[in-house]
């Protein structure tokens, strides 16, 4: 088969399209206006306290009210960040006039609701704008309904999120029962004085609520369903935003209404933190579905941020705050990065889907001339995603290292155990995660072509460009100047009980740590080492130019194989392979070989079929003996429901007897 | 930022550039005797590099940028981590800009590089050699974080020069269980970052074997001799702060004139070769292990750097 052979599943012949679509235009500027007016919101929530707003009559009983804290404010940026970003994306990428109006609706909606979250100051506020949002985002999963595979991810995705829904409901209204209040501050004052017992049930509720809209292990199923399945720049929202906000809920409740808690706390968070790291970038580094594996790339990052609130919360209660002041600062960071990297990685990712029809890296390559502007912004938001210098998360994984050998000896036997296992942890997190995001790139970007749809990509309308350009720009300015966001990190930190009247870290040209001896400086690393690389490449380049003739194209090596075909490349299945191999006890791959021998003998064989399946061995061995359980159950209550009128009067009458009875 | 600091900074950078391409060619000598080969004597890298450098530029048809850069990010990276790690002085000005992690970050950064170069070639051999280079490279990163997480305790930081001062002046912390445990893990992570056997074969071109050599087969003339001058200097940088971490005698110190940086450069000089030399005497009697069995080796490594961590807390709990 040869590469430029004709295929229905090309995508349509690259006409360029003059004019955006009407509706994808409007939709676009709004969710670019709500996102700007989220950052506007956010950054004068950091730079001073804003006025509450209460509106009695647009919720019965309760009213809503919304104030707009220090802790939200942070967020808020983020999130309108990300929203101006994708929705400046989108005015290209839904310009088909086939995409529904429903889609085009909910993306500016989807970002109000966040925003919402964010700013609701009353329990009943949080929770009907959480529900908000968790309904508007299904409707946004949603959009390619016509799909099975689409469908069964919005199935999951509702399950899930109500499941978390449910958490938090029945965790907020306890925790609203013994504070008196239903206002968040108000609560913050009183949660101390509540029994111990509510507040560890009221703790793992909300943890499990928030945890599951982060994505965190074992609740993290929806996430590489739901992703892949919603247009790119619902993805990038989603994964850059939505579960930034679980997060948000996890330091608002947990860390500061709540906080300080127990040890048993800190050790739940850092270890559920510590499952979602490792699951998560183990997953992607064998995933082969590009939007898969920048989902469980997300799990593995929030498993990050969740280790360095965890680990912030364990070493404040040994006593160390300037430390744990550097691990909470450490997991904010991430935070912020993560939503630069993730949501720039998401939309390049949906350029590519745009232009190739593909999403499988196996079927991929061969784009870095084609598609230039996509590929360098792809490599920028990988850079950042693997955590290495240079990149937009080196600088919040640094921190978090630091916070983590600097709980000194003698603190205690269960801080002697458990950090180096989390040094262990982040590190190998780092490592499988270089080589997860050097096969998205390495495989999806470079080489050849391996499918005809990505032959015939071209680059995206300019208005994904621009959308993706300036998540970029975020990315850079994250890994060379973090100390911008500086003041928002200090507005959370100055909000959280353990944290109050502790030196936080200094962000300058150098970083400095209080109290502790070490520094970094991002901006002179890359500096030495672009300089370095350019000086290298210059001396190459003059020695010798005078006996050298001119640069010749050559043949690759195919050992003689002929001329190169797709056939012939290493795809990204083949480059995980090793890895796979490593941690087969982990991933518990499902392979099959099929050997067919000719006629007789044993000895020659006619063909060879090979299968491998990676499945969630979390999916597998937790939720379908669930469901299966739960259908079960569902099965009895179906067999009381006979349809006879007469065992229907029975049941009532039952009913009333016992209601009777109690009532008594 | 002191004079001398930037002085004996510059001395160790130009030291290890010049002086890299010797200790691979030694290294190849200690072995060829040890054979019983004549061998093509020390400098014999400074004359393939001479040849390739003089040679033409080919470039394979469809490669892209990364190809074409990979080659001065490996060098320009380990030049940048030879400025910042403790070889020849302790008062490098870049040792504030960056710490441990970051030098292991850097080294990484270098390893992506080449790995990237491989799978633009869109050969089966790029491919092959970027994918186990990826996965070493995945499973050496945190036994490295681990060893010298492990040192880093008992000097309460992770910048090299803090660690290597503290061992100048308390010679014995390095001699406890936890210091002989980040030694062997070491030792192990270095001989496999640098490709040197029994983890790959620097010196084979068969394509069960092959890894680093794999991933820069595409590569010629002036390319390859970055490639192969960077690859030196990583091995020197290494074994040098492999060294000083543990025997740091001679480094120059924050108030060092010309002489002591000068003492400074023979001391890393003598201490690097003496390294290379056990190393390239150690490699005579093993044989490359298979691909499968890497991990258990690294995996065995990221053992000894957790015992080694878990020793440095509990033992350094006791009062001395």
């Amino acid at each position: 088969m040869t590469v430029t052979a004709a295929r229905p599943s090309a995508p349509p012949s690259p006409q360029p399209i003059v004019r955006a679509s009407p509706g994808a235009a409007v939709s676009g500027a709004a969710t670019v206006l709500v996102g700007a007016a989220g950052v506007a919101l956010g950054v004068a929530a950091i730079t001073r306290p804003l006025a509450a707003l209460r509106v009695g009559w647009l919720l019965p009983l309760a009213g809503v009210s919304f104030e707009v804290t220090g802790t939200a404010g942070l967020f808020m940026v983020v999130t309108g960040a990300v929203a101006v970003a994708a929705g400046c994306y989108s005015v290209g990428y839904f310009r088909h006039a086939k995409t529904a109006m429903a889609t085009l609706s909910v993306l500016p909606l989807f970002v109000l609701t966040m925003i919402g979250v964010l700013a609701a100051s009353s329990v009943t506020t949080l929770l009907v704008m959480w529900e908000l949002m968790a309904l508007v985002s299904l409707v946004a999963v949603l959009s390619d309904h016509h799909h099975a595979a689409v469908r069964d991810a919005g199935r999951w995705y509702a399950g899930m999120t109500q499941f978390g829904f449910l958490a938090i409901l029945i965790g907020l209204v306890v925790l609203v029962h013994s504070g008196g209040s239903e206002s968040l501050s108000v609560l913050a004052a009183r949660a101390g004085a509540a029994p111990s017992s509510t507040r560890d049930a009221v703790f793992v509720l909300t943890f499990i609520g928030f945890g599951a809209k982060a994505g965190l292990v074992p609740l993290h199923v929806w996430l590489p369903r739901a992703h892949p399945a919603a247009p790119s720049p619902v993805s990038a929202v989603m994964s850059a935003a939505m579960v930034a906000v679980g997060i948000y809920g996890v330091v608002r409740v947990d860390l500061q209404i709540l906080g300080p808690g127990p040890r048993w706390w800190a050790m739940v968070v850092l270890a559920a933190g510590a499952l979602s790291a490792l699951y998560g970038v183990l997953q992607a580094s064998v995933a082969t579905d590009l939007k898969r594996l920048l989902a469980y790339s997300t799990t593995e990052n929030m498993g990050v941020v969740a280790m360095g609130l965890g680990a912030g919360m364990l070493l404040a209660d040994y006593g160390h705050p300037v430390v744990a002041d550097v691990a909470v600062t450490a997991a904010l960071l991430q935070v912020v990065a993560h939503a630069a990297f993730k949501s720039l990685a998401f939309l390049a990712a949906g350029s590519v889907v745009a232009a190739t029809g593909q999403r499988d890296l196996d079927h991929l390559g061969g784009l870095a001339k084609a598609m230039p502007v996509t590929t360098i912004c792809f490599a920028v938001g990988a850079l950042g995603a693997s955590g290495l210098p240079l990149g937009a998360g080196f600088v919040s994984e640094w921190l978090l290292l630091q916070s983590l050998i600097h709980s000194q000896p003698g603190s205690g036997t269960l801080l002697a155990v458990v950090m180096p296992i989390a040094v262990g942890v982040v590190a190998l997190t780092t490592g499988v995660g270089v080589a997860a995001m050097v096969k998205a790139f390495g495989v999806g970007f470079l080489a050849r072509p391996r499918s005809p749809g990505a032959a015939l990509a071209s680059e995206s309308a300019p208005s994904m460009l621009v959308g993706m350009t300036m998540a970029a720009a975020a990315c850079a300015v994250l890994a060379l100047a973090p100390a911008v966001v500086a003041p928002a990190l200090r507005s959370v930190l100055s909000a959280t009980p353990q944290a109050v009247g502790v030196a936080s870290p200094h962000f300058g040209v150098l970083l400095r740590l209080p109290g502790i001896a070490g520094s970094l400086s991002p901006l002179l690393l890359a500096a030495a080492a672009v300089v370095a690389t350019l000086a290298v490449a210059g001396a190459t380049a003059v020695a010798g130019r005078s006996r050298r003739a001119q640069c010749r194209a050559v043949a690759l090596w195919t050992c003689g194989g002929g001329p190169l075909s797709e056939r012939m490349e290493y795809t990204a299945t083949s480059f995980a392979e090793p890895l796979q191999r490593v941690f087969d006890g982990v991933l518990r791959p499902d392979v099959d070989v099929e050997v067919t021998h000719v006629g007789a003998s044993r000895y020659l064989v006619e063909g060879v079929r090979y299968r491998s399946v990676i499945v969630d061995a979390v999916e597998v061995r937790l939720y379908r003996p669930l469901l299966g359980a739960f259908e079960t159950w569902a099965g009895w209550v179906r067999r009381a429901h006979s349809g006879s009128v007469h065992l229907y009067v029975a049941y009532g009458a039952v009913a009333l007897a016992v209601v009777l009875a109690v009532a008594r | 930022m002191s004079g001398p600091g930037v002085v004996g900074t510059v001395a160790q950078v130009a030291a290890v550039a010049a002086g890299a391409p010797a200790l691979v060619g030694a290294m190849r000598q200690v072995r060829a005797r040890l054979e019983g080969r004549a061998g093509a004597g020390a400098l014999q890298p400074y004359r393939d590099l001479r040849k390739l450098l003089g040679k033409q530029q080919l470039v394979p048809e469809g490669t892209t940028v990364i190809f074409a850069a990979a080659p001065a990010a490996i060098a320009g990276t380990t030049l940048v981590i030879a400025s910042i790690v403790p070889l020849a002085t302790l008062a490098s000005p870049m040792d504030q800009a960056g710490d441990l992690f970051a030098v292991v970050g850097l080294l990484l950064l270098g390893t992506v590089a080449l790995i990237l170069a491989g799978l633009d070639t869109g050969t089966p051999f790029g491919g092959m050699g970027a994918s186990r280079e990826a996965t070493i490279a995945a499973l050496v990163e945190p036994t490295i974080l681990l060893a010298v997480f492990a040192l880093s305790v008992p000097a309460k930081s992770s910048n090299l020069a803090v660690i290597v001062a503290n061992t100048v002046r308390h010679p014995g912390q390095v001699l406890s269980p936890a210091g002989a445990l980040a030694f062997a893990a070491l030792v192990v992570v270095i001989v496999a970052e640098t490709g040197r056997l029994p983890v790959d074969n620097p010196a084979t071109h068969l394509e069960l074997t092959m890894v680093h050599e794999a991933m820069v087969l595409e590569y010629s003339g002036p390319k390859l001799a970055v490639v192969e001058w960077g690859a030196a200097m990583r091995l020197a940088v290494l074994l040098g702060v492999l060294a000083n971490l543990f025997v740091p005698e001679g480094i120059a110190g924050t108030h060092a004139g010309v002489a002591g940086t000068l003492l400074g450069i023979a001391a890393i000089t003598a201490k690097i070769a003496v390294a290379g030399g056990l190393l390239a005497a150690g490699e005579v009697f093993v044989a490359k292990i298979r691909l499968f069995r890497v991990p258990e080796l690294l995996a065995g490594s990221f053992l000894l750097g957790v015992l080694a961590v878990t020793a440095s807390y509990f033992l350094g709990t006791r009062p001395a």
